[in-house]
């Protein structure tokens, strides 16, 4: 069959530049012929749900950039401009807000898929090591973001996270004026605050969610079977169960974009405030240093690690029980990257590892869960003890694992995907 | 794992990359939407841009209106013509490109005329070069010039060398095309010019 | 949200403490946005009453005008009293110099009052002002005790004053017969207080001394709140309106993805 003139230009073209950058070869690698286990489920969507995301957030935060002023006089009024009088503004900035609850939304799913299927296991350490990456990147991300709207919550929440380097012994306090560059939250510390949201911390997201797919890639995805595609490879060397992720797995994460936009999208234009959890209500109004907000709780997504810092009540060894709650959230926050080697299971997937294992992972999601709420509210001794206990759970699940691993009685994987 | 699709397949199967491809383009220009507004004058441009009202009772003839107001962040040259002034204009003149105000995108239609104004006696101009967007300087005077042995009163555009006379019309031969632009103005009272509107409405 | 929250609370047996909570419980209140009379007398008695002290600074008179059906003509006219133009911030006219020092602190911005303390505060609180010559301007506020401010509807509303209600047979096994209050122990100063007992009050207004009626008036304090809660995001209906388009389009889009992925898949085993 003879080819058309502009199918022979289009093959002409790619021959050009195939000669100048390997165009096909990259195509091939990472999507015609990059072969994906055929047995992903719903856990698999929420890598390519994070990209979608990472997109939006850039997209809407350049346009962002556009209109706001990063001062504390204008810092207030320029979201407020943003809001009222620039054209499609309010929308550009719910989007914005809503995407990074959306953002970590998907990637505690995308990070309970790797605790449940074993997926920071060998071969894919450094896939998983980029990810714990991506997860500090973003929560920085995060809490600069936050301050930006200059507004009372905004100011007192990062007023008392910076704080807690404060509680770093000897060089604490000096290392509080140095990040704030001030004697107190300001100006000052709005500009690099803005400076670090908008341009550092981008680079270093797109940096490592590149080396994270890369390296993803060069190792293969792992599956809910947690069995190995590779090793059985039929006489061309493509791997039995494996699909090519075009067009196979482009149209399978296509429907689920639009079901993530759906529901992302109906709580952008009716519920952008989310009820207080995704825009708090304290933050409509003017930061204020002499006022205080009556409770001042993180956004959601901190709300975890907010509790176990508040849950270290008792001094320690000499050091104050501030400064061991600081040590506990950064434990809390870094433990996940020690998974590859506390986890001595046979098996990757816990549809094949034991009964304490499966325990443990659903005793970490409630504790995680439960903390979670717990730092929406105020403490009170009740609430600081089940914060207490769920913290120990929440450790227990990570510093034990090494033993429950390895004594549980695990079943045995299947040669193939089931 | 995979076969080849039969033909009735292959078909259905472009039917339905079509369909969503379409669709999807239809969803990415609504999304662009919001993004391309973002850039239209917001309500704060708009109303900066609001019309000007100038007063004009210090003008005499023969003078520029000092300070310079402004329409939309522009300068606007207000100038006092003198009976000669206007004597002047509106004789034939030769050396204009356009005499007759025959580009109708430069100045409202009331503005059409010898002195392209509503009054001989005042001319309203925005105070910005056609040529790249220079503010000219005012030299009333018809005297002899550095740039024009010959002046007869206008203004000189100190960037490119560009020449306007006392109705802002622009000189044959130099770098700008156009006439400079009159504003819709009108008048509120004899001392008092609303810019920015053709009629008095505001 | 509350709801949610308060769900989540008894589940987990504890109950968030909200120090938010007001001296009163709040009358329900549902602001109605497609109510655009509603919206214009809010209006009108805010540029009336209201903001002269208080400044709704980021929001604009055009766009209000134009999102309430106001044609410009009318506003500048009969709703702006600074002299501004129609594409003006609303300012207030009183120097926020004089402000401080007629009321010990320039009058709170209310452009967001609305999202900081919702639409039923507003309302209730507008309900709320009751006589006590203990306070500078003689009136206090049962919503926001101690309140810096005069009673500006009070020409509207009447003169109200806080009364006991009958006493209850539980205040009579309390051993406080009329339930009005407790005399608390001497102070540091030596004297003994009498704390009135809130719960046990009520509002009443001088008859007579009022333009309105207690319904006319409940009517006022709805439109002013119902304004305000339009403020406090001037774009929500717009947005909503966007909305449904995308979620519709959305499910279209939806059914042919399904389609176009249950095809290829036909291929996998």
């Amino acid at each position: 069959m003879a080819e058309s003139t502009p199918d022979r230009a289009l093959t002409r073209l790619v021959a050009w530049i195939d000669q100048r950058f390997p165009l096909t070869k990259v195509v091939e690698e990472h999507a015609t012929k990059y072969y994906a286990p055929k047995n992903f489920n719903f856990w698999y969507y929420f890598g390519v749900l994070a990209s979608v995301v990472l997109v939006l957030q850039l997209l809407t935060g350049i346009w962002l950039t556009m209109a706001y002023v990063p001062s504390g006089d204008g810092a207030f009024a320029s979201v407020e401009y943003i809001m009222r009088d620039v054209e499609y503004g309010d929308i550009i900035r719910y989007l914005h807000s809503t995407g990074a609850s959306a953002f970590f939304v998907v990637v505690y799913l995308h990070m309970f898929r790797g605790l449940a299927y074993g997926s920071y296991q060998r071969p894919r350490e450094l896939v998983w090591l980029i990810g714990i990456g991506i997860f500090l990147v973003l929560m920085a991300e995060g809490f600069f973001g936050y301050l930006l709207p200059w507004g009372n919550m905004s100011y007192w929440g990062a007023q008392v996270i910076v704080s807690l380097v404060g509680a770093i012994p000897v060089i604490g306090e000096d290392l509080m004026i140095w990040v704030r560059g001030d004697y107190l939250m300001s100006e000052i510390t709005l500009n690099r605050f803005f400076a670090l949201h908008v341009v550092a911390l981008p680079l270093a997201l797109v940096g490592l969610v590149f080396v994270h797919i890369v390296a993803l890639h060069k190792v293969g995805s792992n599956n809910p079977d947690g069995v190995e595609i590779k090793d059985n490879k039929d006489e061309n060397g493509i791997p039995v169960d494996g699909i090519p992720f075009h067009p196979y797995y482009t149209v399978h994460d296509f429907q689920a974009t639009i079901v993530f936009l759906f529901i992302f999208c109906a709580v952008v234009f009716f519920a952008p405030e989310m009820f207080g959890y995704f825009l708090e209500k304290p933050n409509f109004e003017q930061a204020n240093p002499l006022k205080t907000p009556e409770l001042i709780a993180p956004v959601w997504y901190y709300t975890p690690y907010y509790s176990m810092l508040r849950a270290s009540t008792f001094p320690l060894f000499g050091l104050q029980a501030k400064f061991w709650g600081f040590v506990v959230m950064v434990a809390a926050i870094l433990m996940p990257a020690m998974l590859p080697w506390l986890d001595r299971s046979p098996v990757r997937s816990m549809r094949y590892k034991g009964l304490a294992s499966k325990v443990m992972l659903a005793l970490l999601v409630v504790s995680f869960f439960i903390l979670g709420y717990l730092g929406t509210i105020h403490t009170t001794p009740l609430t600081t003890g089940m914060a207490q206990v769920c913290t120990m759970i929440y450790f227990a699940y990570f510093v034990l694992m090494p033993w429950y691993t390895r004594v549980e009685r695990t079943k045995t994987p299947p040669e193939r995907l089931t | 794992m995979s076969e080849e699709p039969s033909p009735a397949n292959k078909n259905r199967r472009y039917l339905l990359i079509g369909a969503t491809a379409g669709a999807t383009a239809v969803g990415v220009m609504g999304a662009a939407t919001p993004f391309v507004k973002y850039w239209t004058p917001s309500a704060k441009a708009r109303a900066a841009a609001a019309p000007t009202r100038v007063d004009i009772a210090a003008l005499r003839p023969g003078e520029i209106l000092k300070p310079t107001p402004a329409w939309r962040g522009q300068p606007l040259f207000i100038v006092g013509r003198t009976p000669a002034d206007i004597e002047r204009l509106g004789q034939e003149n030769d050396e204009l490109a356009d005499p007759a105000s025959d580009n109708l995108e430069k100045q409202p239609e009331y503005a059409r005329n010898a002195w392209r104004s509503r009054k001989p006696e005042v001319g309203i101009f925005l105070g910005i070069c056609t040529h790249l967007g220079c503010s000219p300087t005012y030299h009333g005077e018809p005297a002899a010039q550095d740039f024009d042995p010959n002046w007869q009163g206008g203004f000189y555009c100190p960037c490119h060398g560009s020449r306007f006379d006392l109705a802002g019309r622009v000189v044959k031969g130099v770098p700008a095309p156009d006439n400079l632009v009159v504003p819709p103005h009108s008048y509120l009272s004899d001392t008092e010019i609303i810019v920015g509107v053709d009629e008095e409405t505001a | 949200m509350s709801g949610t929250r308060v769900l989540l609370a008894a589940m987990l047996l504890i109950w968030p403490a909200h120090a938010a909570t007001p001296a009163i419980e709040l009358e329900p209140m549902q602001p109605n946005l497609d109510d655009k009379p509603s919206l214009q007398r809010g209006m009108r008695l805010y540029m009336n009453y209201c903001i002269g002290c208080h400044s709704l600074k980021f929001q604009r008179y055009e766009r209000s005008a134009d999102d309430l059906g106001i044609p410009h003509r009318v506003a500048l006219d009969n709703l702006i009293f600074t002299g501004q133009a129609i594409g003006g911030l609303m300012e207030t006219a009183i120097p926020q110099e004089s402000a401080k020092n007629w009321f010990g602190g320039p009058p709170p911005d209310l452009t967001m009052v609305d999202k900081v303390r919702g639409t039923a505060w507003v309302y209730n609180m507008l309900k709320s002002f009751y006589l006590d010559p203990t306070r500078p301007f003689g009136v206090n506020n049962r919503v926001f005790e101690g309140i810096g401010m005069p009673h500006v509807l009070i020409g509207l509303q009447g003169v109200p004053e806080l009364k006991n209600k009958r006493p209850k047979a539980l205040d009579l096994l309390a051993g406080d017969p009329l339930g009005n209050g407790e005399l608390v122990p001497a102070g540091d100063d030596g004297r003994r207080r009498f704390v009135p007992n809130r719960d046990n009050q009520v509002l009443e207004v001088r008859p007579g001394t009022g333009a309105l009626s207690a319904e006319e008036y409940d009517q006022a304090a709805y439109d002013i709140a119902n304004f305000l809660h339009y403020v406090g995001e001037p774009g929500r209906q717009k947005r909503k309106e966007i909305g449904v388009w995308v979620l519709a389009f959305l499910v279209g889009l939806f059914i042919l993805a399904t389609l176009l992925n249950r095809e290829y898949w036909k291929d996998v085993r």
